[in-house]
């Protein structure tokens, strides 16, 4: 799997591609435009129309140019744009140059050559692997065999002097594909002259050299391990064309040289944000409670959410910072880290813990600010696709990888992606989480500065109504039965309860559905009226997920509920709210959609009063469809 | 299996994505002479768009044989078969 997984497929890519260069060229739309997943076409086409639009490199870029010199043995024109378009996508501007065919060492050596000319910031040698292995055979003895693994290894050294002397940059030696076939067997490494055999020895020989010469390594051969060598050479194309990476593998090629070019210039991520429920563990805290939540041993799923958090410590212990973002109670997103026994991160793990119902733009904005990085050098990981587009949307600069409900593809998406690409190690990193505990001052939360607005009106939501029937009622009566946060009354009722609501003419029971243009959120929200003598209109029960929440479903809630409350006749609206310990955060929920105060109890409950002859219905971006 | 109708119409996204333009309508006789800028890369690029779409892989004889559209075309639609 070349593919860059990661990035999120932008539907209108096609007409914004065209339509880049029509006016001004933007290259922060150039930027939007690379952080996509595209494949080796795209690729081509992007740099092109990029190229078209800048001549040459736009003034004011945050970042260092790069020039950087590709020298080979063979076709590698087509990587090019791919390497280009890398550095775009994290908004490095690359000029790039290409040896004349097969000669690196002439041009290297020559001052008046093209090379020369050109003046590479930074030099990539990409030797194939065909040209590595000249001369070995499989007729070769032992002595032969080490004598040419010398001599070669000694060969790319030598490049790396005359580059190391021609110019001043950093080198970044391409590891030999491991295309060869092997021609023993299992047992390929007892033939001295194996061309197979000789490659592997040949990556290990060059990396203890790269070791003493300060030389990066480009690991194509770890990473056509992963996704299958054959995703990344095909014998037939080097045979009519000479190229040795296959085109389909130029994006990913691409993308592993742009991350070391950003490395070098210190741009790496440091720190991943990570969401908690169902991104951490399985289901939600506060509804699901300790014993509720998916997590250990038990089942697949929880062990999922196990390895997730392992790879997550692994991350930690050589450097990278942890945060949390999550819309929760603080106290009960805290339970599982203090208290949950399968729990791998611990609260001292994570170097920034932030959980409320704030939208989480301005939480991960507050983060960066505690933590005192840019927002630029974090990596937000989300199972919602709701919450992953409002922070692309909001904080462009922020890396947030595209990933499905399944915890599997976690630890693959933050490695894959290469976001917190590293050089070294120093002891510092093994220690940096704690560091940021020590002289951690949490900052109050700025205020809302972010365009929540825009994004709600582009997500084209859709509220489905629908009355309670039994088409419906097993979810119902699920959700009345599990619901804890965001629940207003916690009455727990059974199927007979529901089809008692459903037969009394002097109330209604509401299902409600969101959908987006992200897809269908199922139902999402439950209310219980019922009319009382004096022409109240009781809300019995108002429970919500807490998923949906900060997208005005509540105001529109609301709106269905006092065109019910008028249809049977009532003059107003009363509202409860029983505190219970899971419930606080809907304390003040009457108050904030207007209701008036009537009366408190000494357990901190409260009812509240809606007089439906001075209301005017709530104006929200959720267009009501009865369903 | 792909009507070629239908091949002509993937064939036709292919070639927009690759040369960057969607007025070009592809034809049986048309061959990389009559569009600017077909060359042996795009060439290559049209192959592997081709391949990666229909989840096929082409031979060295198939890939010597083709000299116009029609002729991928045809190719394609008996691997598809």
């Amino acid at each position: 799997m070349t593919e860059l997984h990661w990035l999120p497929t932008i539907a209108d890519w096609r007409p914004r591609l065209r339509a880049f260069g029509t006016d001004a060229p933007s290259w922060d739309a150039a930027v939007a435009l690379a952080n996509a997943k595209l494949n080796f076409v795209l690729t081509n086409a992007l740099d092109e129309t990029v190229r078209r639009g800048f001549p040459q490199r736009p003034e004011g870029l945050a970042t260092q140019p790069v020039r950087l010199a590709v020298l080979g043995s063979s076709t590698l024109t087509h990587l090019l744009p791919a390497i280009r378009v890398a550095g775009l996508r994290r908004g490095i501007w690359i000029d790039t140059y290409e040896n004349d065919y097969g000669q690196y060492l002439q041009e290297l050596s020559d001052p008046e050559s093209d090379l020369h000319a050109f003046k590479p910031t930074a030099v990539l040698l990409a030797f194939d692997a065909y040209h590595l292995t000249a001369g070995v055979t499989a007729g070769m003895d032992a002595a032969s065999a080490d004598a040419a693994l010398d001599e070669v290894t000694a060969h790319v050294r030598e490049t790396w002097k005359r580059a190391r002397a021609a110019f001043n940059g950093p080198i970044l030696q391409q590891a030999a594909l491991p295309l060869h076939l092997s021609v023993l067997g299992n047992n390929e490494h007892r033939l001295p002259g194996s061309r197979a055999r000789f490659v592997t020895r040949l990556n290990e020989a060059l990396r203890v050299a790269a070791e003493e010469d300060g030389v990066d390594i480009l690991a194509i051969d770890d990473r056509a391990a992963r996704d299958g060598v054959l995703k990344w050479h095909d014998a037939g194309l080097w045979h009519r064309s000479k190229q040795e990476i296959a085109p389909p593998a130029a994006p990913m090629y691409g993308d592993l040289v742009g991350r070391w070019l950003a490395a070098k210039q210190g741009r790496s991520s440091k720190c991943l944000v990570l969401d908690l429920d169902n991104t951490v563990w399985g289901g939600v805290i506060g509804d699901d409670g300790m014993e509720g939540i998916a997590l250990g041993q038990g089942s697949a799923l929880g062990e999922a959410y196990v390895a997730f958090q392992d790879y997550a410590r692994e991350l930690t212990r050589r450097g990278v910072i942890l945060a949390v973002c999550s819309k929760n109670d603080e106290a009960n997103a805290l339970e599982p880290f203090e208290k949950h026994p399968d729990m791998v991160l611990k609260r001292g793990d994570i170097a920034s813990f932030v959980a409320n119902w704030s939208n989480k733009a301005d939480n991960i904005r507050a983060i960066a600010q505690e933590l005192n990085i840019g927002l630029d050098s974090l990596v937000f990981i989300d199972d919602n696709p709701f919450e992953r587009n409002l922070v692309r949307q909001e904080l462009p600069m922020v890396a947030v990888p595209e990933v499905s409900d399944d915890p599997t593809g976690y630890p693959v998406a933050l490695s894959d992606a290469g976001y917190f690409e590293g050089l070294s190690v120093t002891d510092e990193d093994r220690e940096r989480t704690a560091q940021y505990q020590g002289n951690k001052a949490r900052e109050a939360l700025k205020a809302a500065v972010t365009d929540v607005e825009g994004y709600l009106r582009g997500l084209e939501m859709q509220l489905v109504v629908r009355p309670f029937d039994r088409v419906g009622l097993q979810r119902i009566v699920q959700l009345i039965n599990k619901s804890n946060q965001f629940n207003l009354t916690t009455k727990r009722y059974t199927d007979e309860d529901v089809l008692a609501v459903m037969a009394d003419p002097d109330a209604f029971g509401l299902q409600l559905r969101l959908l987006d243009r992200f897809g269908d959120n199922g139902v999402i929200a439950i209310v219980i009226g019922r009319l009382q003598e004096d022409h109240d209109l009781v809300i019995d029960t108002w429970l919500m997920s807490c998923r949906v929440l900060g997208r005005q479903v509540e105001p529109t809630t609301l709106n269905l509920i006092a065109a019910n409350a008028q249809r049977l006749g009532a003059r107003r609206v009363v509202g409860d709210f029983i505190p219970t310990k899971k419930n606080a955060m809907v304390k003040d929920h009457y108050a904030r959609l207007g209701f008036t105060v009537m009366e408190t109890t000494p357990e901190g409950g409260n009812r509240s009063m809606l007089d439906l002859a001075h209301y005017t219905p709530a104006e929200t971006f959720i267009h009501v469809v009865e369903g | 299996m792909a009507t070629e109708a239908e091949i002509y119409a993937a064939l036709n996204e292919i070639f927009a994505d690759v040369f960057m333009r969607d007025d070009l309508k592809l034809t049986p006789a048309l061959t990389a002479k009559d569009v600017q800028g077909w060359d042996s890369f795009k060439q290559i690029e049209i192959i592997m768009a081709t391949e990666e779409r229909y989840s096929i892989k082409f031979n060295t004889r198939e890939l010597d044989s083709l000299l116009s559209v029609g002729d991928l075309v045809k190719v394609i639609g008996t691997k598809t078969a």
